[in-house]
C-alpha cells in the first residue's frame, strides 16, 4: 500500500475492517483507479467465495459457542480454517477458547504485520522474494494433516478439480470454477466417499 | 493518492462488506439451532481436505511450467515440505525449510 502512496493507518486500517488476505492486494489496485463501491463489493465477494466452504466445514465446530460466535464468523480467514478445522485442541483445553485464541492472534498478526510493513517497508533492505512461499509450504504441510486423517479421496479431489480449473479458466478465473466442481464431484460421490 | 480520504474509506467499506458476506452466508443460511441437511454435514467432513488442495494449487497458479526454470524451485521446495514434514512431523520446522530453501531457489540458484 505504501508504494501507492498510502501511509502506515490506511494499512491496518484495511487489515482491520476489510480482514481478507489476498482480497488487499486486489484492493489496492481498486484504491488507485476510479471510484467505485458496488465493483469493489462485487469483486470483494468473488475473490472471497472460499469462505463459502470454510463456513460450511465449521458449521458443526463452530455450534454452541455462545459470544464468541460472532467474532469468529467475521476473522474467519485462510490460516484460521486450516488451523481449526485441521487441529484438535489438546486435552483440558476448552474448544471455544481454542478457536477463540487461534483467531484473535491471526487477527491481530495480520492488523500488526500490515501496519509494521506500512512502516518499515522502505527500510527492509534484505532481499525477501520468495519468502511467500510460506503459505504455500503451509497449505501442503495442512494438506498432509489432512491426508493422515482418512480424507485421502476429498484430498485429491481438491487438488484435481482446482488444476482442471487452473488449465481451463487461467490463473485468474479458477477459484469459483474449482469450488463448483469440487461441490459437484463430491456431492456425486457421495455415497461412495461417505464412510 | 488518487481517491479523497472519505473515498477511500467508503472503498474499503465496500470490500469489507464484501468479504463479510462469504463469511456469514453459510451460518446464516444452516442457523446453529437447526440441524443442518445430511448433505451440508457430509460436506462440512469432506470439503476441508478438498479445500486444502484447493488452496495449494491456488498459491501455484502464477507458476510458468513452460518456461524454464519449468517450476523447478516450486516442486522442490514442496517436496522438501513434504519430506521434511513426514520425518519430523514439526508444522513449523516443515513451513521454516521449505521457506528457505524457495529463497535460495529463486535468489540464487535460479537467478
Amino acid at each position: 500500500m505504501a508504494a501507492n502512496g498510502y501511509g502506515p493507518f490506511w494499512s491496518a486500517l484495511m487489515s482491520a475492517i476489510g480482514f481478507g488476505g489476498s482480497m488487499q492486494y486486489v484492493a489496492i489496485t481498486l484504491l488507485v483507479t476510479a471510484f467505485d463501491p458496488l465493483q469493489a463489493f462485487l469483486l470483494a465477494v468473488m475473490v472471497n467465495a472460499r469462505h463459502i466452504f470454510y463456513g460450511l466445514s465449521m458449521l458443526d465446530k463452530y455450534k454452541g459457542l455462545g459470544k464468541v460466535r460472532p467474532f469468529l464468523i467475521y476473522v474467519l480467514s485462510d490460516e484460521t480454517f486450516s488451523l481449526v478445522s485441521t487441529l484438535d485442541p489438546s486435552e483440558g483445553v476448552e474448544r471455544k477458547d481454542f478457536y477463540f485464541w487461534i483467531s484473535l492472534l491471526d487477527y491481530s498478526y495480520w492488523i500488526i504485520a500490515t501496519a509494521l510493513g506500512g512502516l518499515l517497508g522502505r527500510f527492509l533492505t534484505f532481499d525477501t522474494t520468495g519468502l511467500d512461499f510460506a503459505l504455500t509450504a503451509l497449505f501442503v504441510v495442512l494438506f498432509l494433516e489432512q491426508w493422515k486423517k482418512e480424507n485421502r479421496p476429498a484430498g485429491v479431489i481438491g487438488l484435481a478439480c482446482a488444476a482442471v480449473s487452473l488449465a481451463v479458466f487461467g490463473p485468474d478465473n479458477m477459484v469459483i470454477a474449482a469450488m463448483v466442481l469440487i461441490l459437484a464431484v463430491l456431492l456425486g460421490g457421495r455415497k461412495k466417499l461417505c464412510t | 493518492m488518487y481517491l479523497t480520504p472519505l473515498q477511500t474509506l467508503i472503498m474499503i467499506l465496500a470490500v469489507a462488506a464484501g468479504t463479510q458476506l462469504t463469511r456469514w452466508l453459510p451460518f446464516w443460511m444452516f442457523p446453529e439451532n437447526r440441524e443442518p441437511p445430511a448433505w451440508v454435514l457430509y460436506l462440512g467432513r469432506v470439503l476441508p481436505a478438498a479445500t486444502m488442495g484447493l488452496l495449494v494449487v491456488y498459491c501455484l497458479k502464477g507458476v510458468s511450467w513452460t518456461n524454464p526454470p519449468h517450476g523447478a524451485p516450486e516442486l522442490l521446495a514442496i517436496l522438501t515440505v513434504v519430506v521434511l514434514h513426514r520425518w519430523k512431523g514439526n508444522v513449523l520446522l516443515s513451513i521454516a525449510g521449505g521457506t528457505a530453501l524457495y529463497m535460495l531457489l529463486v535468489q540464487v540458484i535460479f537467478a
